[in-house]
């Protein structure tokens, strides 16, 4: 069943270690193919940009002002990347706790999205700090501001992390040969499942609790003291949508490391997920009218950032909430894909509205990225690609697991 | 059953980690201190615009001296930034021009010092808020929280410090007057405890109704703040933000970050309830078949 001829990775069977890992470092696969050919470039000049950024300060290349502290690099690559993230504890959820077999395939691949997203977009954040060296003052312990919603987001980003690894830890183990440790990792992984469930909970809403104190400087659209429960509810179908995503192209690139029987196993996995979804969505779009309604902004819809807002609303929740429970009860898997698709550009258009656009919305100047600020915020992503796909074509991510794991 | 209990232990240490966070944030609002806050009572009807604060508070804290050419002007709006920490505008108004200073205004609650997650922002004892350079990363929270857009951020060095008006800490704390209050030449500026300072500016507002709005802005206006206003107009017209809710910033996030520990309880909980339950469900229904 297992078409070995195909696969081009293998697990060490006997090898010393060290030697095992020299080989597997080199490259494998051509390296002219169009995904190389564009990221490279751009992700020179990033690296170029942060070196700017460091010499001469955040100001020469960010276009922040002293009313709008926060833009791309905190509205985009930490809150919006960390909502797509998400899936991994869903996922986790699913399987660990809720015993869904059907999902475990994908398990594996969602946990090392999400792994990689938070050490990319946290990462992210120390591009954005004034003082990055200084990072480690509320982890030690000389300085707690427990008081602060950031910290406690710093806290569970740090924690999350290494719950995340443990997780992932039995595919490492796996890949090298560690029959001993893959048992021990193996034994960990629901009190981590558990634990990185808590987590997520906490600092998904966190996110958005992060912004509370901002009252005035949010449009009264997108400000009310129920964002921490939205960006935790959002942070749910934001999350499948991306495994979705995700998950179409995996199919296709690594398609030779999946197995037969896995290949055909996700249109199932897809129509799944297109439920809960569907479901999430539902109660979302019943708490943002809630939200409405107890704010009582009914004449600001009829501003521009109103038909903005009911854009968003309508043709970014409504719509492809409904291409979920239509595909759903179709079993259109072109549909779900598209209804991911158009829920991942709503997702990215309400944190954006929240931490960007919406926020000083009345200032005389308003902030835009600038063409640099996007360029780094594209080069994190290129390298999160990069590893993701050094990872996928080595260990046992989307293919399946050694068989002498069966027997420990 | 060996794995069972180390997951038992493992959900029992993050709920013993979760009662120690929980611990220090009951302990952490902010302290109700037994010293009372020392503010700064700003009386805009004897304000002369003349700038000497904004040249004292230059030279006291070893900023660029003010650019002479650039005075207050009705119409032109001069904000602070990282080389000034306060400013004085001027306003047409019903009443005629009036001169407003501005500065960091020392809330009682400081939406900057319950952001910052360092405790570089810190209120002090008393009264001012300070800010701390060895424990700040520069993550511009306070930046984001200050509902009177106070702090401001050196977006141009490669070591950035957060700058604003600390009251004078040193001096005040040496027992001398802040640089400002010591250059006013017209004592539009009086410094003293908040309490003094409430009681002065009322007694100005009902000795002389006809030359003050009575209120004071500063009293309720972000849950108290240590700069009060006396303004012979409505705040509005002299350029106040009047939006601004009349209770507590931190309060805000107080309600999620309370919740933060019974979350970290129950939730560990009731994934493993849920867990074994589903486990045991299919384990019989496996057997049956
Ligand atoms: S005015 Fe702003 S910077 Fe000053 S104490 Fe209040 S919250 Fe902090
Ligand atoms: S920028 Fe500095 S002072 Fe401001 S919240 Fe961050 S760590 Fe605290």
């Amino acid at each position: 069943m297992n078409n070995s001829n195909t696969i081009i990775a293998k697990d060490n069977d006997g090898m010393p270690l060290i030697k095992f890992l020299a080989e597997a470092i080199k490259s494998k696969g051509p390296f002219f193919t169009p995904f190389n050919m564009i990221s490279l470039p751009i992700m020179l000049v990033g690296f170029t940009l942060i070196v700017i950024r460091f010499v001469k300060g955040i100001g020469a290349v960010a276009n922040l002002t002293q009313e709008v502290p926060w833009g791309l690099w905190i509205g985009f690559d930490v809150v919006t990347g960390v909502a797509f993230a998400g899936g991994a504890y869903v996922i986790t959820f699913m399987v660990y706790i809720l015993n869904m077999k059907k999902y475990h395939s994908i398990v594996r691949v969602t946990v090392l999205n999400g792994f990689l997203a938070y050490v990319f977009y946290a990462g992210a954040l120390l591009l954005d700090l004034g003082k990055p060296w200084n990072v480690i003052n509320p982890i030690i312990g000389n300085s707690f501001g427990v008081s602060s919603v950031l910290f406690l987001v710093a806290w569970h980003f740090l924690l999350y992390m290494i719950a995340m690894l443990l997780e992932f830890s039995p595919a490492i183990a796996e890949w090298v040969g560690l029959k001993r440790a893959r048992k021990i990792l193996g034994g960990m992984t629901l009190a981590a499942v558990i634990f990185g469930i808590t987590l997520s909970t906490l600092h998904q809403s966190g996110l958005g609790a992060l912004y509370l104190m901002a009252k005035e400087k949010i449009h009264p659209l997108w400000y009310s003291e129920f964002i921490p429960i939205l960006f935790f509810i959002s942070s749910i179908f934001a999350g499948l949508s991306m495994v979705i995503f995700e998950g179409s192209i995996s199919q296709k690139v690594f398609a030779s490391q999946i197995s037969s029987k896995n290949h055909h196993a996700h249109d199932d996995i897809l129509h799944g997920l297109s439920k809960i979804c569907a479901l999430t969505m539902f109660v979302y779009f019943f708490m943002q009218v809630l939200t409405f309604v107890h704010g009582k902004h009914y004449e600001l819809l009829n501003t521009p950032m109103g038909y903005w807002y009911l854009t968003e609303m309508i043709g970014f929740v409504l719509l492809p909430m409904a291409l979920f429970f239509h595909s759903y009860r179709s079993r259109n898997i072109f549909l779900i894909k598209l209804a991911a698709f158009i829920t991942m550009i709503g997702v990215i258009i309400n944190r954006l509205n929240v931490t960007v656009i919406g926020f000083r919305w009345d200032a005389a100047q308003h902030y835009y990225p600038s063409w640099m600020e996007i360029v780094v915020t594209l080069t994190v992503l290129f390298v999160e690609i990069w590893i993701f796909r050094w990872i996928i074509n080595r260990l046992p991510v989307l293919r399946d697991p050694p068989s002498w794991v069966k027997n420990l | 059953m060996n794995i069972n209990r180390r997951n038992f232990l493992g959900v029992l240490g993050v709920t013993g980690l979760s009662l120690c966070t929980g611990e220090k944030l009951k302990a952490s609002p902010v302290k109700e201190s037994k010293k009372e806050f020392f503010g700064v009572l700003y009386d805009s009807t004897r304000c002369v615009g003349c700038q000497s604060c904004e040249f004292a508070c230059a030279s006291s804290n070893g900023l660029p001296e003010p650019d002479a050419s650039d005075m207050p002007e009705v119409g032109k709006i001069r904000k602070t930034n990282e080389t000034r920490r306060t400013v004085v505008n001027a306003y047409n108004t019903s009443q005629g021009e009036v001169y407003v200073k501005k500065q960091c205004m020392q809330c009682n609650e400081p939406a900057c010092a319950a952001a910052c997650l360092t405790q570089a922002m810190y209120k002090t004892e008393s009264g001012p808020v300070i800010w701390r350079d060895e424990k700040c990363m520069g993550c511009r929270y306070c930046m984001v929280s200050c509902p009177f857009d106070m702090p401001k951020f050196e977006y141009n060095s490669p070591n950035p410090d957060i700058t604003k008006c600390d009251m004078c800490y040193e001096r005040t704390s040496e027992g001398q007057l802040p640089a400002c209050v010591e250059a006013c030449p017209s004592e539009a500026l009086t410094f003293g405890t908040r309490r003094e300072l409430l009681a002065e500016a009322h007694r100005r507002i009902s000795e002389n109704p006809e030359m003050y709005h009575p209120q004071i802005y500063g009293e309720a206006e972000a849950g108290g703040t240590g700069f009060l206003y006396l303004s012979p107009v409505p705040f509005e017209e002299i350029g106040l933000n009047t939006s601004l809710q009349k209770s507590s910033y931190p309060a805000l996030t107080k309600g999620f970050l309370y919740s933060v520990p019974s979350i970290f309880v129950l939730w560990p909980a009731i994934l493993l309830g849920i867990h074994k339950s589903v486990r045991s469900n299919t384990n019989e229904a496996e057997d049956n078949e």
